[in-house]
């Protein structure tokens, strides 16, 4: 398929498909992160990226043999590499037998949350969190390193009123909606961030309906008028502040004599203990989503209105 | 009682379900955009807010109810919108609706960009 655009859309599709098919399987948390980042956010900066470097693909530069060959040999590997793996749906693989019968029977006297995917994502796993988190980060400042727009001084007050204006009448519905649905958006992130805990849900679902919501505003109302509204440095102080609260709780938790991330020892009630640090952590890992994803959006189309 | 609001609730979810399935089947077989993207855009917001009112009748009573209610307004809000929108953008991008009459039938398929 040579038209981006097309490869976009039908990435989104699958990330839905995929989603509808983790929730016949159960996994309802894993299902709405796919929805919200895999359908939703993804195919949209997808899509801001296909705007900025054109829609179809370049023809016959690169010799696809080459790649074929390496696709193969890859693929070859990672087939031997599975020979060594349990049966799927194997009850002895040792996934089974070791570390999720822990989830399952300990989590709830251990972090006393009913939902097990956020104690072992925010407690259990929290290392492995903190490094997705720092993988985030690191693609917003990648972002801000390379394709970074400064607000030039051609755009001025008047300008973007006139164009504010311009684009009134064209989108007119949009906006009304868009005006209405805004606090509910909002409002929702700010539920799945804070009932993580106990229903599927948690930082990343949230931050990025969070910045669905801001994206969805810079989208119908224009950059110039979002810009207005969204203060760009405060997000690049946000997503530093996530990743900061996250690393912050580990060293907090060090300093109180635990180890790195042992939420226990942050209060004087282990359970208590651990409530505070998966909310903390969770409150860090939504903050730097959500920054980290406004700052992508606004730099790649920022980049296209002044080309 | 139990048997009328059992009764009604599958009425409204049969209804749903046959909806939702015309709307794909409109999208398959009508000729243009236009034409697809109305059978689906009538459809769908009817269709899932039969099964949502057909879920809601299955339980009547607490939260869920709530829950499904709010789905059911934002579906009413953001369905007609999301048509309007594409429809809209199909527009003015030039793509003009096939009708008998048009004499570029042949060039309302070349004309998607």
């Amino acid at each position: 398929m040579r038209d981006l655009f097309a490869v976009v859309m039908m990435s989104g599709i699958f990330g839905l498909l995929s989603a509808s098919f983790f929730v016949a399987m159960d996994a309802v948390d894993v299902a709405f992160t796919e929805a919200s980042v895999g359908a939703g956010i993804a195919t949209l900066l997808m899509l801001t990226a296909v705007t900025l470097t054109g829609r179809s693909e370049d023809s016959e530069r690169h010799k696809p043999m080459w790649a074929l060959v390496v696709v193969f040999i890859t693929g070859g590997l990672l087939i031997y590499g599975t020979l060594d793996m349990p049966y799927f749906g194997s009850s002895q693989a040792p996934v089974h037998l070791h570390v999720a019968p822990r989830y399952i029977n300990d989590s709830m006297q251990e972090t006393g949350l009913p939902n097990i995917v956020t104690s072992v994502l925010a407690s259990y796993r929290g290392f492995d969190t903190l490094g997705e988190v720092v993988v985030i980060f690191t693609a917003g400042m990648g972002v801000l390193a390379l394709l970074r727009v400064e607000s030039r001084p051609g755009i001025d007050q008047t300008m973007a009123d006139t164009i504010f204006y311009l684009m009134h009448e064209r989108h007119l519905i949009l906006r009304i909606v868009t005006k209405l649905l805004l606090p509910f958006i909002l409002l929702f992130a700010l539920y799945v961030q804070f009932h993580g805990d106990f229903g599927p849900g948690g930082g990343f679902q949230a931050g990025v309906i969070f910045a669905a919501a801001i994206i969805l505003y810079a989208m119908v109302f224009g950059l110039p008028t979002a810009r207005r509204v969204v203060n760009q440095t405060f997000f690049r102080l946000l997503a530093a502040v996530g990743v900061l609260l996250y690393g912050g709780v580990g060293v907090v938790s060090m300093l109180n004599g635990g180890n790195f991330l042992d939420y226990n020892v942050l209060a004087d009630d282990p359970v208590a203990g651990q409530h505070l640090g998966i909310l903390l952590i969770e409150l860090g890992v939504g903050c730097t989503v959500a920054s980290v994803m406004v700052i992508i959006f606004f730099n790649f189309s920022g980049r296209r209105e002044f080309p | 009682m139990d048997i009328i609001v059992n009764m009604s609730s599958a009425l409204c979810l049969l209804l749903g379900s046959f909806l939702c399935l015309s709307g794909g089947v409109g999208i398959i077989r009508f000729p243009d955009f236009y034409t697809r993207m109305h059978a689906v855009g009538v459809t769908d917001t009817l269709g899932a807010g039969m099964i949502l009112i057909g879920l809601m009748l299955q339980n009547p009573e607490g939260l869920v109810v709530l829950k499904l209610l709010l789905i059911l307004v934002m579906t009413i809000f953001i369905s007609p919108v999301a048509s309007h929108a594409l429809a809209k953008a199909a527009f003015r991008n030039d793509l003009m609706p096939l009708s008998d009459s048009n004499e570029n039938k042949e060039g309302t398929e070349s004309s998607i960009p």
